[in-house]
C-alpha cells in the first residue's frame, strides 16, 4: 500500500497529494477495470476545483474526471496514452495522471483519509 | 432479488467481483479482464455459464417441430451435432439467437438468459405436432473451458466420451465427469477458441467445476468473467442479443442471412417475411468497424460517413488482441463497403474503418 499521508480525495474518487499531483483513487481503478484510453486536458489550461477536466474509459465504462482543486496544468502524464493500465498498476504512483500549479483550493470539498475511507467502506 | 447460479459461493471465495445480468448475480472479473482474455486466446479459462436457458423439445418428431420454429435448417446436421440459428417472429424480426442441439428422440435447444420467458413462451405457443417443451434451465448448470489448452484439460476428466475426438459442434450425452453422471460435451463455445461446454446437473455443478480448476493449474487456466466473455466474443464477431439485434431485427440485417433457409422444409414461421426481405433488400447491413484510436464506441453511438448519419454502433470494445477499439454497427444498406467512417464517441468523430469479421481469427492447428 502506497504511503497516503498528504493525499487528499473527493467524493469524486480523485487525489491530489502534497506536490499538486492528481489521479484516480484504487477505489475507482478497481470498480472501473481495466483502464484503456485517458482524454487529459493541455498543458497550461487552467482548472476550478471540481470542474471537468477529461475522461477515463475502461472497457466497462467511461467516467469524467474533475478537479479535486483548482489549477494551471503544468504536466500531464504522456506514459499513460500508450500504457493506461498503469492506472489500474499504481494508481497513487505511476498511474498518476497531471500535476498542478498556482493552486487553488476556493470550492474544493476535499476529504482526508480516514473520511475517504469510510465513504468507500462497505462498497 | 437476483438468482444464483449453483456456482455462486465459488465465485464469491474466489474474489469475483459480481454484477447482476439478466437476472442472475454473476461474476464479471476474478481478476482483471485482460489477463483473462489473454488466458483463453493463449492457454484455457473457464466460465459459469449456467445464466443460459435450456429447453428440451420431446414428442413424436422433435426435429419437424423445431424446424417449424427455427430459421436454419437442422437436416443439415446429424444426430449428435449442434446448430447456431434464430428463432423469429411473424415479421421475421429475431426473437433471439439460439444453439439447437440435435439429440435421439429429441432437441435441445440453448437460449439467452434475458430471452428466456418470451421464448419458452412462443415456443410453447407455437410448437405443433404433438411436440413437447420442457424448461430444464434451472436444474442445468453450463460450465465452459475454452481456449487452445481447453480439451487437454477437459479431457483427462471425462469417462465415457472421446473428448479429442469430437469435432467442433459435435457432441455427446452420458459422460462421467469428476463423478457426475448423465454430463452433456459439447466442443462449443462463444470465444473464438476451440473448447469445450459441459451441461451438468445443478447438484453436479460444483464437483465438475473444482475438478476442471484442479486440473486447469497445469495450464494456468483462470476462471473467466462476463468481461472477457464479451471482449472475447466480440473479437471473434460473434452477435450479443439485445445489443446487436433484437424483435425489430431481421437477420439479413444482422448480418446472419446464413442461417436462413429459405427453401427448407417444413418452412419456418418468419419465412415469408424474410423471402420479402431478401428479394427487396435488407435495410441494414451489419458491418466490422476497427477504430483509429483506443477510446471506445459503444452500443448506439452514432456513425457518420462525412455529414451523413449512416447507423448507428450495436456494439464496441476494446481488443486485447488487435491493441485498438473494435466495434460492430449496424449500417443503411447503401452505404459503401469502403467508406471512410466516423463514430460520435461523447461529442468528438473518430475514425473507423470497415473490416470483415471476424476480428480476431484463430490459428488453424
Amino acid at each position: 500500500m502506497a504511503d497516503l499521508s498528504g493525499y487528499r480525495f473527493t467524493a469524486s474518487h480523485e487525489w491530489v497529494d502534497g506536490e499538486s499531483r492528481v489521479g484516480i483513487t484504487d477505489y475507482a481503478q478497481q470498480q472501473l477495470g481495466d483502464v484503456i484510453f485517458l482524454e487529459l486536458p493541455e498543458v497550461g489550461r487552467t482548472l476550478s476545483a471540481g470542474e471537468r477536466f477529461g475522461v477515463i474509459e475502461s472497457v466497462k465504462a467511461a467516467s469524467d474526471l474533475y478537479a479535486p482543486v483548482g489549477g494551471r496544468v503544468v504536466e500531464v502524464n504522456d506514459s499513460l496514452v500508450d500504457t493506461p493500465e498503469r492506472v489500474n498498476g499504481d494508481p497513487y504512483g505511476d498511474g498518476w495522471l497531471l500535476k498542478l500549479e498556482d493552486v487553488d483550493e476556493a470550492g474544493a470539498e476535499l476529504l482526508d483519509l480516514a473520511a475517504y475511507e469510510k465513504l468507500t467502506a462497505g462498497h | 432479488m437476483a438468482q444464483r447460479t449453483p456456482l455462486y459461493d465459488r465465485h464469491v471465495a474466489l474474489g469475483a467481483g459480481m454484477v447482476e445480468f439478466a437476472g442472475y448475480d454473476m461474476p464479471i472479473q476474478y481478476s482483471n479482464m485482460r489477463d483473462e482474455h489473454t488466458a483463453v486466446r493463449q492457454r484455457a479459462g473457464i466460465f459459469d455459464l449456467s445464466h443460459m436457458g435450456e429447453v428440451r423439445i420431446g414428442g413424436p418428431d422433435p426435429v419437424a417441430a423445431v424446424q417449424r420454429l427455427v430459421t436454419n435448417d437442422l437436416d443439415r446436421i446429424g444426430e449428435g451435432r449442434a446448430q447456431y440459428t434464430a428463432m423469429c417472429n411473424d415479421g421475421g424480426g429475431i426473437i433471439d439467437d439460439l444453439i439447437v442441439y440435435r439429440g435421439v428422440g429429441e432437441c435441445w435447444i440453448v437460449v439467452n438468459a434475458s430471452r428466456r420467458a418470451v421464448d419458452v413462451a412462443w415456443m410453447e405457443s407455437h410448437l405443433d405436432g404433438g411436440a413437447t417443451l420442457s424448461d430444464v434451465s434451472d436444474e442445468t448448470a453450463l460450465i465452459a473451458v475454452q481456449g487452445p489448452q481447453a480439451v487437454s484439460v477437459v479431457a483427462p476428466l471425462v469417462d465415457g466420451v472421446d473428448v479429442a475426438g469430437l469435432r467442433p459442434f459435435a457432441f455427446a450425452w452420458g459422460a462421467n465427469v469428476a463423478g457426475v453422471e448423465h454430463v452433456v460435451v459439447s466442443r462449443t463455445g462463444y470465444t473464438g477458441e476451440d473448447g469445450v461446454e459441459l451441461y451438468v446437473s445443478a447438484e453436479g455443478a460444483g464437483a465438475v467445476w473444482d475438478a476442471l480448476l484442479e486440473a486447469g493449474r497445469s495450464v494456468d487456466m483462470l476462471p473467466c468473467g462476463l468481461g472477457a466473455r464479451d471482449t472475447l466474443r466480440l473479437e471473434a464477431g460473434l452477435r450479443l442479443y439485445g445489443q446487436d439485434m433484437d424483435e425489430s431485427v431481421d437477420p439479413y440485417s444482422a448480418g446472419l442471412g446464413w442461417v436462413v433457409r429459405l427453401d427448407k422444409t417444413p418452412p419456418f414461421i418468419g419465412a415469408d417475411a424474410l423471402r420479402g426481405v431478401k428479394e427487396k433488400g435488407a435495410p441494414r447491413r451489419f458491418a466490422g468497424l476497427r477504430m483509429s484510436g483506443r477510446a471506445i464506441a459503444r452500443h448506439g453511438m452514432p456513425v457518420f460517413s462525412g455529414d451523413a448519419a449512416v447507423g448507428e454502433v450495436t456494439s464496441g470494445t476494446y481488443s486485447f488482441t488487435l491493441g485498438c477499439g473494435i466495434a460492430t454497427a449496424s449500417l443503411h444498406s447503401d452505404v459503401p463497403g469502403d467508406a471512410p467512417l466516423q463514430v460520435d464517441i461523447r461529442g468528438t468523430r473518430a475514425g473507423a474503418e470497415q473490416v470483415a469479421l471476424p476480428f480476431y481469427k484463430r490459428p488453424s492447428t
